[in-house]
């Protein structure tokens, strides 16, 4: 399909009713760019036509049932964009309450974070909450930036931080960021080993980032100990949120221990993914860690008037501009709203149902290296298809002509040609027994016509991309 | 249950393939000592409910005063085929490209939008967004101090002081020393930034417009920070893009922006767009996403995440950043803005707003004791001096349905009677003339 | 097939010494691991390294690597012809697709020969 800039005619205007002085009236010309920027110029048609077409090139939640493990791609609720959407929300300028005497105008957008906050708590058994960090991995560079400023002002001296090989890759790259060495251990048994711990846990441990139920979809049933362990060399305990489907109302990350929590609201609270962000991270904190908390803290006045408190000397300072994605973290506000308590934990409980009877469902067709009760997602891998000449990447391509977004694949690295699939709790039971019994066709076909496969898709505006040549030959824009 | 489509009987069924009595078995590896302490939140609401609960919070936040802030951010118009376009459920609805084949309408999307700001900024390549403008600026700074290897960076004082708290932030735990060059009375003091530029300095960062409005040529303080194999960024303001000397024109190596302007709605401060664009020769240390053009086997043009052994589910922690999430969808709210405006739309945007900032400037001087504050050419931003606290001001007038600006006094010891105006095409003549009158007034 | 008259490092690198120049480049084992090399990242001539050290790395699409300094020594030539034709490495990992050459410190150490070199390769590929 042709770029905008193709569709674009020199002098075609767009939807620009107005018009001003030129800009030599005020700033001398040197000051000035000295040809056009090449901007597209085409009619509001073209645009809404290209735009609509490019669209229809694409598959997402709405068209396509997408089982993209470790991602939660369940059903984004079209009334949370009305909720978006109210120019009370959108028309805020952020430094408002920032303004003495302007805190007045913003009421309903503090209440908005002051209860989301709270629900966020209550939910995950955590004392407090910040809604600045903008995705996950950024709530997780905040977390590791609060575990650095408890122990600095502990006087610890701790370089390292403990990071199970079947974490999401973006756990390592938070702890180095933020200045700490990374330990890996190796799980036993698709789960944290005590014994593997206990080799690398020394006065040097800053914390450790987990996840649980963990990238296998297992629960990570040595929890309790590894607590335990944690705490005697005094270190803190994250836990990576991107599992958070998998537990709500029937575990407390707070109850059992962890120190420090971030959601990836995106998954778990059904705000849309957008074909890749906006997210939102949020972070939650045991109370010894709320000092140190990015500033600043919604609070509410006994008279309930909210207010930004900056007032937090031992806080890390900034991690965003202002108060987070607000346009995203209302959304899931709302969702919570509207599921309540019941409903949230009803989310987990089918999420998981859905993910063990797909599994089950799969078990004598595909390879599933940790077959026992998983909780919401679970790794099948393409060992059996593998003879055939078969990988995990002509599975999925193979799913995308079915009109089905693929699983995950390759992750978690631990799983050679892993097959993620995370179907979430809003998916009817006549899609989940479709897409098993197209995943069984394709799986008998690696027998019959393995060239097929290999092929695939064929039913799509390309097929297989050369990602080769993309790397070395870097067409990155238009003009490269 | 709202979203959960399973009946009691498909339950059932799904069970008894699973091989367990109930849903509470497939739980039973969290033991009773794991089990939630409380769980006390509300009972859930219908649609209905939940909506109007939301509208009367929407409505106790006040938005019909008339606004003069910007510090950053502004409110510019949005064309209506931002919001129709890109609510698109097959845009809205999708995750990152991991599938190029079933994402190509993201990717070429994406593409795009990697044109327009490289083309908006004269620069080469461009990552397909980060969080926002803050981050775009920290990330732009690690970028330069891998690719050194050095820790010094300097940073003039008049960026914007909400982005030079974050990245006192972000490098408290790092090897990184940031140097900060006072203003000189608004101006970003290019002598003095020359002269903090050594052998050691990793990277220069300057804004342009600066945070008091300034328009500067950098050029030559480019070229003394290359001299010195030092990285040069800058963060820019995209509406104005079409009309000022370009960061790459500058000699920038790094070029970085808030894209908010271009089709975000203030939101209360996010979701916002970090744009990062560079020279070709950095583009290796770029984080996040970016998308490259390639073909298929049948030679077919199409669109893949590339050079992905940057990033950190490739590298883990010898990633360039631990960055995953992008600003996809503010990407492309800020694509369908720009072809939507296309060049001419953009740039009358943006000469609007410099009209209306200028006649605002003329109007707010022309009261006694109020003066410029910022010196030499400006854009659609500029700060006076008022003579009187100007936080007192503004509670004033704010009660009266006009924020007139933003207080310097915030981040600037000694400019507590110092106020930044901005305007967009959005900001009339009428509402500029109210303003003179009630400051005006309030100064009596 | 492994030359002969190579010298290896267990990190994949190779070496031919001739008198104190060393010619490296990364072994036909390495190359197909990473799979087709995108991008190569190398030194600059006068840089020095200990043998060990970290001194470039190699990107394919799905993989990057660090390459090490097999020797000890001072960079005295490096394959410009790389940062545009990466696949030479990948088509003739002991031609043209050598990296760098070194001005040699002292006499290489610890490094193996084809036969010792077999025994890594094997004990890694099962």
């Amino acid at each position: 399909m042709k770029t905008i800039f193709e569709k674009s005619v020199a002098g075609r205007e767009g939807c620009w009713p107005c018009e001003g002085m030129s800009e030599e009236a005020y700033i001398p010309s040197e000051l000035l760019r000295d040809s056009d920027s090449g901007l597209p110029s085409a009619s509001e048609l073209d645009v809404v036509r290209h735009f609509t077409k490019l669209s229809q090139r694409n598959y997402g939640v709405d068209g396509n049932f997408y089982p993209l493990g470790s991602c939660t791609m369940k059903y984004n609720p079209k009334f949370t964009e009305i909720a978006a959407a109210m120019p009370g929300f959108t028309q805020l300028h952020p430094v408002l309450p920032q303004l003495q005497g302007a805190g007045g105008l913003c009421q309903g957008a503090l209440e908005v974070m002051y209860e989301t906050e709270r629900m966020l708590a209550e939910i995950t058994g955590m004392d407090a909450y910040t809604m600045h960090p903008m995705a996950g991995a950024h709530g997780e560079l905040t977390g590791v930036m609060l575990m650095a400023a408890y122990h600095r002002d502990h006087g610890n001296k701790k370089t390292k931080i403990i990071i199970p090989d079947s974490a999401h890759g973006t756990n390592p790259a938070s702890a180095t960021i933020a200045g700490y060495e990374i330990v890996s251990i190796e799980s036993v048994d698709g789960i944290i080993d005590t014994a593997a711990l206990a080799e690398v846990l020394d006065d040097d441990v800053a914390g450790m980032m987990m996840t649980c139920p963990n990238t296998l979809g297992l629960f990570e049933k040595n929890l309790p100990e590894i607590v335990k362990m944690l705490r005697k060399v005094d270190a803190l305990l994250y836990y990576d949120g991107a599992n958070l489907n998998a537990i709500m109302g029937k575990m407390r990350v707070g109850d059992v221990g962890f120190d420090i929590v971030h959601w990836n609201l995106h998954k778990t609270l059904a705000t849309p993914h957008g074909g890749g962000g906006p997210g939102s991270g949020p972070v939650g904190v045991s109370e010894k860690l709320i000092p140190y908390l990015p500033i600043s803290r919604v609070a509410k006045l006994e008279d309930g008037q909210f207010y930004l408190d900056y007032d937090h000397p031992k806080s890390i300072g900034y991690v965003a501009p202002f108060y987070g994605n607000f346009g995203v973290f209302l959304k899931a506000y709302a969702y919570m709203l509207r599921l309540g308590g019941k409903g949230l934990t009803r989310a987990s409980e089918n999420a998981v149902l859905s993910a063990n009877y797909m599994r089950k469902r799969l078990e004598n067709h595909f390879e599933i290296p940790y077959n026992r009760i998983c909780m919401h997602e679970f790794v099948a891998s393409a060992a059996l298809q593998i003879p055939k000449g078969v990988h995990a990447l002509d599975i999925a391509k193979a799913l995308l002509d079915k009109g089905y977004h693929a699983p995950t694949i390759y992750f978690p690295l631990i799983v050679p040609e892993a097959i993620m699939i995370e179907p979430t709790e809003t998916e009817n039971k006549e899609t989940l027994d479709t897409f098993i019994d197209d995943l069984i066709a394709i799986s008998e076909m690696a027998n019959t016509n393995p060239e097929a496969l290999h092929a695939a898709p064929v039913t799509l505006p390309v097929s297989r991309l050369d990602e080769t040549k993309a790397a070395r030959a870097m067409e990155l824009t238009s003009d490269l | 249950m709202p979203y959960v489509p399973h009946t009691e009987d498909e339950t059932r069924e799904m069970l008894a393939t699973i091989g367990v009595d109930s849903i509470d078995d497939l739980f039973a590896e969290i033991t009773e000592d794991m089990r939630p302490k409380s769980f006390d939140l509300p009972d859930g609401l219908s649609e209905m409910e939940v909506l109007t609960k939301l509208e009367a919070m929407a409505n106790k936040n006040v938005t019909n005063h008339t606004s003069f802030l910007g510090a950053g951010f502004y409110n510019h118009y949005i064309p209506a085929t931002v919001d129709a376009l890109t609510m698109r459920g097959e845009f809205y609805t999708a995750y990152t490209p991991y599938q190029p084949e079933a994402s190509q309408g993201t990717l070429q999307a994406l593409f795009e939008y990697q044109t327009c700001v490289t083309r908006l900024l004269g620069m080469e390549c461009a990552n397909a967004s980060v969080y926002d403008g803050g981050t775009a600026l920290y990330e732009a700074l690690m970028m330069a101090v891998r690719k050194t290897k050095r820790r010094k960076i300097v940073v003039s004082e008049a960026m914007n002081p909400i982005y030079r708290v974050m990245l006192n932030s972000y490098t408290t735990n790092l090897d990184v020393e940031l140097i900060t060059i006072p203003h000189k009375d608004g101006m970003t003091d290019i002598e003095g930034l020359k002269t903090a530029i050594d052998g050691n300095t990793a990277a220069l960062l300057v804004q342009n417009p600066n945070f008091f409005g300034s328009i500067n040529d950098f050029t030559e303080l480019f070229a003394a920070a290359k001299a010195q194999k030092a990285v040069s960024i800058i963060s820019s303001y995209p509406v104005l893009q079409t009309l000022l000397k370009t960061p790459g024109a500058m000699g920038a190596d790094i070029a970085v922006a808030e894209g908010q302007s271009l089709g975000l709605p203030l939101s209360f401060g996010g979701p916002y767009l970090g744009i990062m664009t560079c020279t070709k020769k950095m583009v290796r240390q770029m984080p996040g996403r970016i998308v490259g053009r390639t073909e298929d086997g049948q030679g077919r043009t199409g669109y893949v995440l590339t050079l992905q052994a940057r990033e950190q589910h490739i590298r883990r922690q010898r990633a360039t950043s631990n960055i995953c999430s992008n600003q996809s969808l503010c990407a492309l709210r800020a694509l369908v803005h720009m072809c939507t405006l296309g060049e001419l739309g953009l740039k009358r945007a943006a000469r609007l707003s410099i009209e209306r900032a200028h006649i605002c400037a003329e109007r707010l001087t022309a009261i006694d004791g109020v003066d410029m504050l910022t010196k030499g050419p400006f854009g659609n931003e500029f700060a006076v001096t008022l003579p009187v606290n100007a936080y007192e001001i503004i509670a004033k007038l704010t009660d009266r349905g006009f924020v007139p600006g933003f207080p310097l006094g915030r981040y600037y010891d000694g400019l507590e009677k110092g106020l930044l105006v901005a305007c967009t095409e959005k900001t009339s003549e009428e509402q500029i003339g109210i303003l003179a009158e009630m400051l005006k007034g309030a100064l009596k | 097939m492994i030359p002969k008259d190579l010298l290896y490092a267990k990190s994949h690198e190779w070496c031919m010494v001739e008198g104190e120049i060393a010619t490296v480049g990364i072994t036909q084992f390495a190359q197909e691991q990473l799979g087709d090399l995108t991008f190569i990242e190398l030194p600059e001539v006068g840089d020095t390294f200990e043998a060990g050290s970290e001194m470039g790395s190699v990107e394919s699409v799905k993989a990057a690597s660090e390459i090490y300094a097999p020797v000890t020594g001072e960079v005295v030539e490096v394959n410009t012809e790389l940062e545009d034709a990466p696949e030479n490495v990948n088509e003739e990992p002991y031609g043209s697709g050598w990296m760098l050459k070194f001005k040699i410190k002292g006499a290489p150490e610890g490094l193996l020969n084809a036969e010792g070199y077999t025994a890594v390769i094997d004990s890694e590929s099962h």
